[in-house]
């Protein structure tokens, strides 16, 4: 690698006093004061800001119709268009997800159903949501395409209990998803 | 024994330290997060305030956030106060006292206004009316620096003794350059009582905004006849002014001069080991000391309580009783609202300014300001005796002299630096 030599640039007696840098200097920072508290800051639409700077004041106001289409929010299950569960409890979004926020108990389906003997279906399946990193594995292991991240991204609780979504909340989360299976078609 | 005069100087202090001081700390926390907030294009602490919702109503109250230094109060003192195993338990416990204390001492000396008249006995709004007055406020403000290096000591741990060595060495360096700053100022009052110092300024112009004199305003003919000497004074003064703010700047560990404290390099500084109320102490103190440093400066070079434009004694003289009883008042909201100006000013400068190197710091303290004050004195003292030594004197010794000793200055500090300069190649 070559060496650059860099020299110290010389400076002008002017620069040397340092004040009237200072000087500049306070006034960029003042003019900065005066632009943001008049909700002009630079940004400051585009960000949807509430008029003081350019940051958004959360509860009140929020990202939501700026959230990009991949935007990874809480992972939920989906049925398909007849209503039947998608996920066949592989498993294997349990055994991707990096901190094992997955846990997923397999059954069978009811034998009076007409793919008893074809598919399976899950007992259980509860997604931790203080261990998920929504990091969108599950979505993308999923052979039958019966998880997904939405957009949706506050999720609260008081208790460690309320934070873990247990199956009819991930399917009422999740809703149904029509198009065909990817393994057959790709959704596009 | 008269009890009268101690139960008034008790008042006094209760009242400067817990009703103006000690909110103003609190509240300079508050503004120097929003300023900071607000150049920076955030929003910065604006929720606290009375929760409503608690109580069943709908909403809270939030008031800009004006509630959150008593938030961050509460949240102090109820944090664990951890003492670690390894410290020096009495200079540990001593060192946030001793750099609280010495900031709120020097209050005593500050006069917040002109004479208010409490039950029929005149009173001046200053605690202790000493005739040493910046001196004092020196000598216990850089007592202070004992509190930081005991801090840094006692911690026993190599970070916080780096800021407490650094904080040693660094006040001690601006500590002269703010008592050599600080003396063209007194040759100009001839008296060091800082409510005479007020009371000169308000009758003769303040030292920085010579608009006035006793002989009338900038409206009046009389004035512009007698205001020659008081523009001339204005070079070494605002020199004075310049080193003498930076000073305290750096005697307060403000901004552009807080390398006692770092987060880069020495995780937190003097107080990384400190916790809860100790470490608020410091802060306190820091602020206190911050609040002290505006208060001198406003007293020294911008009139102190005074209104200016010879207002001053046609409020203290016009009515005999209610209007006077009032301009105590006026006066001491005149010198908050300076104060408090200048604490903006504080708050401005840290923003705006980068921190400088150790090296830059030291040099600019011992190199650049040292001899700026030294020479600064010079100045003024010639232009104080032009006019008693004649105008061929003054010219053809006073000048040539000058001349000299700057020449000598930048010489020997031109040598001084080149011996220690480093080849960078
Ligand atoms: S959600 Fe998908 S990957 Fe997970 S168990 Fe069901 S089918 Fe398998
Ligand atoms: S998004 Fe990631 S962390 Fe969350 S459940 Fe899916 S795989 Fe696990």
């Amino acid at each position: 690698m070559a060496v650059i030599k860099l020299k110290r640039p010389k400076l002008s007696w002017y620069e040397h006093l340092y004040l009237p840098a200072i000087i500049k200097g306070l006034l960029i920072t003042f003019k900065h004061a005066v632009i943001s508290v008049f909700g002009k800051a630079t940004g400051s639409k585009e960000l949807a800001s509430s008029g003081l700077g350019v940051t958004m004041q959360y509860p009140e106001q929020k990202w939501d119709e700026h959230l990009p289409e991949y935007y990874r929010g809480i992972p939920a299950l989906v049925t398909d268009e007849q209503g039947r569960e998608r996920c066949v409890s592989c498993q294997l979004c349990e055994f991707i997800c990096p901190p094992k926020a997955i846990t997923i108990a397999p059954g069978e389906l009811k034998s009076d159903d007409e793919w008893a003997k074809v598919e399976k279906a899950p007992k259980a399946f509860d997604i931790d949501m203080i261990r998920c990193i929504y990091c969108g594995m599950c979505e993308e292991v999923c052979p039958e395409q019966a998880i997904f991240l939405r957009q949706d991204y506050a999720m609260t609780g008081t208790t460690r209990a309320e934070m873990v979504n247990d199956k009819d909340r991930l399917y009422q989360l999740g809703g149904v998803r029509e198009g065909l299976i990817n393994k057959w078609n790709e959704v596009k | 024994m008269d009890w009268v005069p101690l139960i008034i100087t008790g008042i006094k202090v209760f009242f400067f330290t817990f009703v103006v001081i000690l909110p103003l700390i609190a509240y300079s926390t508050y503004a120097e997060r929003r300023v900071c907030a607000i150049m920076q294009d955030r929003v910065g602490p604006n929720r606290v305030g009375i929760p409503l919702t608690l109580l069943g109503f709908k909403k809270d109250l939030s008031f800009f956030g004006l509630l959150q230094p008593l938030a961050d109060g509460l949240k102090g003192l109820f944090k664990q106060d951890l003492t670690p195993g390894h410290v020096r338990k009495s200079f540990y416990w001593m060192a946030p006292a001793l750099t609280a204390i010495p900031a709120f001492i020097t209050v005593c000396v500050i006069p917040f206004g002109s004479n208010v008249n409490l039950f029929g006995h005149d009173v001046k709004l200053v605690i202790a009316d000493i005739g040493a007055g910046p001196l004092f406020v020196f000598a216990i403000a850089s007592l202070s620096v004992y509190g930081i290096t005991l801090a840094g000591w006692s911690s026993n741990s190599k970070y916080p003794f780096f800021g407490g060595v650094r904080s040693c060495a660094q006040m001690i360096s601006y500590e002269i350059s703010l008592g050599l700053s600080i003396i063209p100022v007194l040759m100009v009052f001839g008296k060091l009582n800082l409510t005479d110092i007020v009371t000169h300024q308000s009758e003769k112009g303040w030292l920085l905004l010579p608009l006035w004199n006793e002989h009338g305003s900038i409206f009046s003919g009389d004035y512009w006849a007698h205001c020659g000497p008081q523009w001339l004074l204005l070079l070494p003064l605002g020199i004075s002014f310049i080193v003498f703010t930076t000073s305290i700047f750096a005697e307060t560990n403000r901004m552009p001069f807080d390398l006692p404290e770092c987060e880069t390099e020495l995780v937190g500084g003097y107080h990384t080991e400190y916790s809860s109320m100790k470490f608020a102490l410091f802060f306190m103190g820091e602020y206190a000391a911050m609040i002290v440093g505006s208060a001198v400066i406003v007293t020294i070079f911008f009139g102190g309580w005074s209104l200016g434009f010879g207002l001053d004694s046609a409020l203290l003289q016009t009515g005999e009783g209610a209007w006077k009883w009032f301009a105590g008042f006026i006066h001491l909201g005149v010198f908050l609202a300076k104060t408090i100006g200048f604490i903006i000013f504080f708050i401005w400068v840290r923003w705006t300014v980068p921190r400088l190197r150790y090296d830059q710091l030291m040099k600019l303290g011992w190199v650049v300001f040292f001899e700026l004050a030294l020479f600064n004195i010079f100045i003024a003292a010639l232009i104080i005796a032009a006019p008693h030594i004649g105008p061929l004197l003054t010219l053809f010794v006073g000048v040539p002299i000058l001349l000299a000793l700057a020449a000598i200055m930048y010489f020997i500090t031109k040598s001084v630096e080149s011996k220690h300069k480093v080849n960078i190649t």
